[in-house]
């Protein structure tokens, strides 16, 4: 395009660092939105630490008198298939599931964005091998991948979490490899090794800012699957075992009580969403600060 | 490099890649543990039975000759039978083939009908009502558990309004329009799982390539935002949206399993799961290696796209 | 064509779907999963059984109160030694390629039983050394030790008889287009789904078939399979849930017939069966007071909405066969925490491997939960069935939750089960005085005398406490109001014979 849009771009990257990062707080915080969802995900991990304060029952503890019973003044949720409290299961589920939405992800993010920059940048037979493997891996349903992986590493909530970040990984690393292949090959990127920066530099400023933003977004989808994905590997045995608590398996458990007892199932459900929606709009609000082009 | 060249090239990683798979796809299925022969045998356990399965199945030998003695035969186009209902693995594949792709084709064209223009919609006009509810409803559908979504559609639907049927998938073959009428549930299911992701990316690359240069220039000139979105910013947003159609479209064909399993239709998904739950190995090696020559095709395709879509990235 | 235009033809198109099949007179039944292959010799599900009524016809049968009765037999007589039994074949009888059902015929079944390649069938006729063809309809089977159970395992696979000249065309993939005698000979097989069958004109007894066709879809989650009876698309589904049967009996539409299973539920301890069984092997203290924590009534109840039989032996207690000197125990944790004291075991922990199925899952949190209050760690594992299965045999493992299928005969609930090295024996449980009266039964025909000698033997078995026997299902089967004649058999089976559509 310009040339003009060359001396744009440098000039919002040659910006301090100190003074880049109050200027993207400050982007930040004028969304009430993100804030909001920052508000939300903050007071999802405070249930989570503080569970044994706020949960009103043991979360293991049957009534076997009041088994499927609707929300009620005694159990304010209702209780589940073998009249647990539900309010108390799902506070303490908190735990395992958050860990389980966040670490595969993280996961995911952190060897997605190296790898994808070596594939996409490097090119050649390093992007072939890198992107082979990949293919083959994306060849193959996640699910089969994660339970053999965490059936390899042995059951372990960890375990499962990590095979459930690596059979995720693919995915993120063909995104991160495609946006780097097409922004290499933007006219400012061109202007940019024009002028003389070095590869380290073009990358930082120019590539990585450019390709976060599509993992993000990947990342706080990704979520979603991978706290019911923890659920599917521990019911086969691989991850947290039963009575432990945790969003997806007390939504798994509610499957065959659907018509029956729907809200065993609509409040783990609710859960998910709450915190799969607050992290997208808080990845968007993220995406939004960190962007040095919008306003 | 020219366009044909490019696809040669690409056509000539297919079978690299399907070497991997097919390394890949045999050791997962040895790291699980369980004995296959015992599987087989089940609540009997007659030992003599077992071990006469274990001997059929080339069970007894090595994993590396058990590897070198299946792709040998795949080499010549036989991919086995099923251990656990003698059905040969290529007529297994050949009959539910069309299903998965009628599956997964359907799928796709709701997810691209509604999460394209809902991320367009969205990011044209980012902030508003309109974009504060397509991201509410993208959310839901990727947060809402597949299993729960389709029970639902059932007890409504097919209990209650007798529209459309619960279960017990037609094949086009029978009946084109009951066929039809026999997914429409499936389709949505899916569907709006991966409109939901097509959303977000939409959206999100969109507002990426609308605060780029080149587009602000485009503005400067005076040009409507039509014209910005459609024609400057969209195609450029489209990279990463093909990229994650292409990885959806794979993910469709054979991992579907709860979709299938609730509509009870025999597709790729469900066969895969049931091998592995059953360590039928000839099944699923072979549905992987088929299912995983159809993703690499559609990559390919994507990678047609990116080609006509972004002609720098020829190199 | 607009899309509301669209959207009603799409209503009336599924409606008339609905109206076809009806007068094409198709019977659709729903299974809980999918069949292995439809081959008498090598099948082992239960759901492939099923398919089989349809099918495949059988030597003999059983009654809807487990009375042996014959089917492509007429009868059969004990020689007096009890070491040969003569069986008469029900004259004109066809397969569906044409071919004569004879004594030819019946000896080359039990042949391929005995010594095809992977034969489940061995076990159950293993008594039986050779075949004599008397005449064209009649054969003798000669044993090497008398064996009352013989004549029941005629009753189910290695009962049916396949065409000789299929099974010998088609060898290993006879199962992929079984030819038998039974009333429906098979049409086609969806892999994964519909299993398609079509009226045999020269049936034996083709007057007492009403449906011109008979398509088994397997539908494996219960509330979709309801949800099909429901609205209409199936006309019989198996195995129904209990927490569905609530909505089937408030749907006038519909039908629940049940009777009790043959079957048990039972978590398998690992008393002798390698090193990891000096946990719950050394002291058999220790068993009685995980039993004396459990209360099976509570449990059936929390679990199963009491749908569910509670049961401590191998058949349930309504059975002949069943000890009523010995009932359901009541629960007591004073006397748990007593017997764990007196072995020095108090707070002990085991783990118990369950498999990924609902019913099993939900019903060992509750055991867990009442072995707590004794002061019991009992540690859930959850395993998929093939790992739990090579466990088993293997000897890895404490206890795991499993259960037992049932067959018409008591031998087949008990002897491969408990007797000293047998093949089911995984808990490697081995009492000589226990052998020697389950083994005796097998030689004796009378069940007045058989019940004297089962009777003594699980007096033993609950003594010794190998296993835990908890409850019995009952089977559920939900109708279509329209389908008349139909009748529940405690083998859960299905007889399509029989069956009209009013």
């Amino acid at each position: 395009m310009t040339a003009a849009a060359v001396p744009a771009n440098t000039a919002s990257g040659s910006a301090t660092p100190a003074k880049g990062h109050s200027r993207a707080l400050r982007r930040f915080l004028q969304r009430r939105a993100s804030v909001i969802a920052l508000l939300v995900v903050i007071a999802f991990i405070i249930i989570a630490l503080a569970a044994p304060w706020l949960a009103p029952y043991d979360p293991i503890a049957t009534d076997f008198g009041n088994v499927r019973k609707p929300p009620s003044d005694q159990y304010l949720l209702g209780t589940d298939e073998v009249g647990r409290d539900l309010l108390s299961r799902l506070i303490y589920g908190a735990r395992a599931s958050l860990l389980a939405g966040v670490i595969p992800v993280t996961i995911s993010l952190m060897f997605s964005i190296p790898l994808g920059l070596l594939s996409g940048y490097a090119g050649g037979w390093v992007d072939s091998v890198i992107m082979r493997f990949t293919d083959a891996m994306l060849a193959i349903p996640f699910l089969i991948i994660a339970i053999a992986l965490a059936a390899f590493l042995g059951p372990s909530l960890t375990n499962a979490m990590i095979a459930i970040g690596v059979a995720a990984l693919p995915t993120f690393l063909r995104l991160a490899r495609g946006t780097v292949m097409a922004i290499r090959t933007e006219d400012y990127i061109e202007a940019a090794r024009a002028v003389g920066n070095n590869h380290q530099r073009i990358v930082l400023r120019h590539i990585l800012p450019n390709m976060l933003p599509p993992l993000l977004i990947q990342g706080s989808i990704t979520m979603a699957a991978a706290i019911i994905a923890e659920a599917s590997l521990s019911f086969l045995g691989l991850g947290q075992q039963p009575p432990s608590p945790s969003w997806g398996s007390m939504l798994n458990a509610a499957q065959r009580y659907l018509p029956t007892a729907p809200w065993i199932a609509m409040f783990p459900g609710l859960m998910i969403f709450t915190v799969v929606f607050s992290l997208n709009i808080l990845g968007d609000g993220l995406r939004d600060a960190l962007d040095p082009k919008s306003q | 490099m020219s366009f044909w060249t490019f696809i040669a090239k690409r056509l000539a990683i297919l079978l690299p890649t399907l070497f991997f798979v097919s390394v890949l796809i045999f050791s997962l299925q040895h790291m699980l543990p369980g004995d296959p022969a015992i599987a087989l045998a089940g609540e009997e356990k007659d030992p003599e039975a077992v071990e006469e399965i274990r001997k059929k199945y080339n069970l007894d030998k090595p994993i590396p000759v058990q590897y070198g003695l299946w792709i040998g035969k795949v080499l010549t186009g036989d991919l086995g039978i099923s251990y656990r209902t003698q059905i040969e693995v290529s007529e297994l594949i050949l009959t539910k083939l069309p299903i998965t792709l009628q599956l997964a084709t359907g799928s796709m064209i709701v997810a691209l009908l509604i999460g394209i223009p809902a991320g367009i919609i969205s990011a044209a006009r980012r902030g508003k009502l309109s974009d504060g509810i397509s991201n509410f409803v993208a959310l839901s559908f990727i947060s809402v558990p597949h299993f729960w979504l389709g029970i639902m559609l059932i007890l409504v639907f097919s209990v209650h309004l007798r529209w459309f049927p619960a279960s017990g998938y037609v094949p086009l073959s029978d009946d084109i329009w009951r066929s039809i009428v026999s997914l429409v549930l499936p389709w949505v299911v899916l569907g709006t799982g991966v409109a939901g992701v097509m959303m977000r990316h939409t959206r999100g690359a969109l507002l990426q390539t609308l605060g780029a240069d080149y587009v602000r220039t485009a503005r400067a000139k005076g040009l409507t935002e039509k014209v910005v979105v459609f024609k400057h910013a969209l195609r450029n947003a489209l990279v990463p949206v093909i990229t994650l159609g292409a990885i959806e479209f794979g993910h469709l064909l054979s991992g579907a399993v709860l979709t299938e399993q609730i509509f009870s239709i025999p597709g790729f998904g469900k066969l895969i799961v049931d091998g592995i739950l059953n360590r039928d190995y000839a099944v699923v090696q072979g549905v992987v290696i088929v299912s995983a020559a159809l993703y690499i095709l559609l990559n390919l395709m994507a990678d047609i796209f990116y080609f006509l879509a972004n002609p720098r990235m020829r190199g | 064509m607009n899309w509301k235009k669209l959207f009603l033809s799409a209503i009336a198109a599924s409606m008339f779907a609905g109206g076809v099949a009806h007068a094409q007179s198709t019977l659709r039944i729903g299974l809980n999963d999918d069949p292995d292959g439809i081959d008498p010799t090598l099948s082992r599900s239960y759901s492939v059984r099923l398919v089989f009524a349809a099918v495949c016809d059988k030597l003999f049968d059983i009654t809807s109160d487990v009375k042996i009765v014959p089917q492509l037999a007429t009868g059969f007589t004990w020689a007096k030694d009890g070491l040969s039994v003569t069986i008469k074949l029900r004259p004109n009888v066809k397969f569906h390629d044409g071919e004569p059902l004879n004594a030819e015929a019946v000896r080359y079944n039990i042949d391929r039983s005995l010594n095809m390649k992977g034969s489940f069938r061995r076990v159950e006729i293993s008594a039986v050394k050779s075949v004599d063809v008397i005449d064209n309809l009649t054969v003798r089977l000669n044993l090497s030790e008398p064996s009352s159970p013989l004549i029941a395992a005629f009753t189910d696979r290695a009962g049916m008889m396949i065409s000789p000249k299929a099974g010998k065309e088609l060898g290993e993939k006879f199962g992929t287009r079984p030819v038998c005698a039974g009333p429906f000979k098979f049409v086609e097989r969806m892999a994964q789904g519909r299993i398609v069958f079509e009226r045999f004109k020269d049936y034996w007894d083709k007057g007492n078939v009403h449906f011109d066709r008979v398509m088994f879809t397997p539908i494996t989650d219960s509330t979709v399979r309801m949800s099909a009876l429901r609205s209409g698309e199936l006309d019989i589904i198996e195995r129904v849930s209990p927490s569905d049967l609530g909505q089937l009996r408030s749907d006038s539409r519909v039908r629940v017939a049940s009777v009790p299973e043959l079957g048990y539920q039972v978590i398998r301890y690992n008393v002798g069966n390698g090193p990891r069984s000096k946990l719950l092997g050394e002291d058999p203290r220790v068993r009685e007071a995980i039993e004396a924590a459990i209360d099976r009534e509570t449990l059936v109840k929390v679990v199963f909405n009491n749908e569910y039989i509670a049961g401590n032996q191998w058949v349930h207690p309504k059975n002949y066969y069943y000890n009523s000197a010995l009932p359901v125990p009541k629960r007591d944790v004073a006397k748990a925490r007593a017997l764990l004291a007196r072995a020095g075991k108090s707070g002990f922990t085991f783990n118990l491997i369950v498999p990924p199925e609902r019913d099993r899952q939900e019903a060992a949190q509750v055991i867990q939960s009442m072995l707590a209050e004794a002061g019991i760690t009992m540690n859930i594992v959850a395993q998929e069935n093939v790992t739990m299965l090579t466990a088993g045999t293997k000897g890895d493992f404490d206890a795991y939750f499993t259960f037992w299928s049932g067959r018409p005969d008591p031998d087949g609930n008990i002897f491969a089960h408990f007797a000293c090295k047998s093949r089911q024996n995984d808990p490697g449980y081995c009492n000589e005085e226990f052998t020697q009266l389950v083994t005796k039964a097998r030689q004796v025909a009378a069940p007045a005398e058989r019940k004297k000698l089962y009777d003594q033997a699980t007096e033993l078995l609950l003594r010794d406490r190998p296993v835990l026997m908890l409850w019995h299902r009952n089977i559920y089967t939900g109708h279509n109001a329209k389908i008349r004649g139909f009748t529940p058999y405690p083998d859960g089976i299905i007889r399509v014979k029989g069956l009209r559509a009013s």
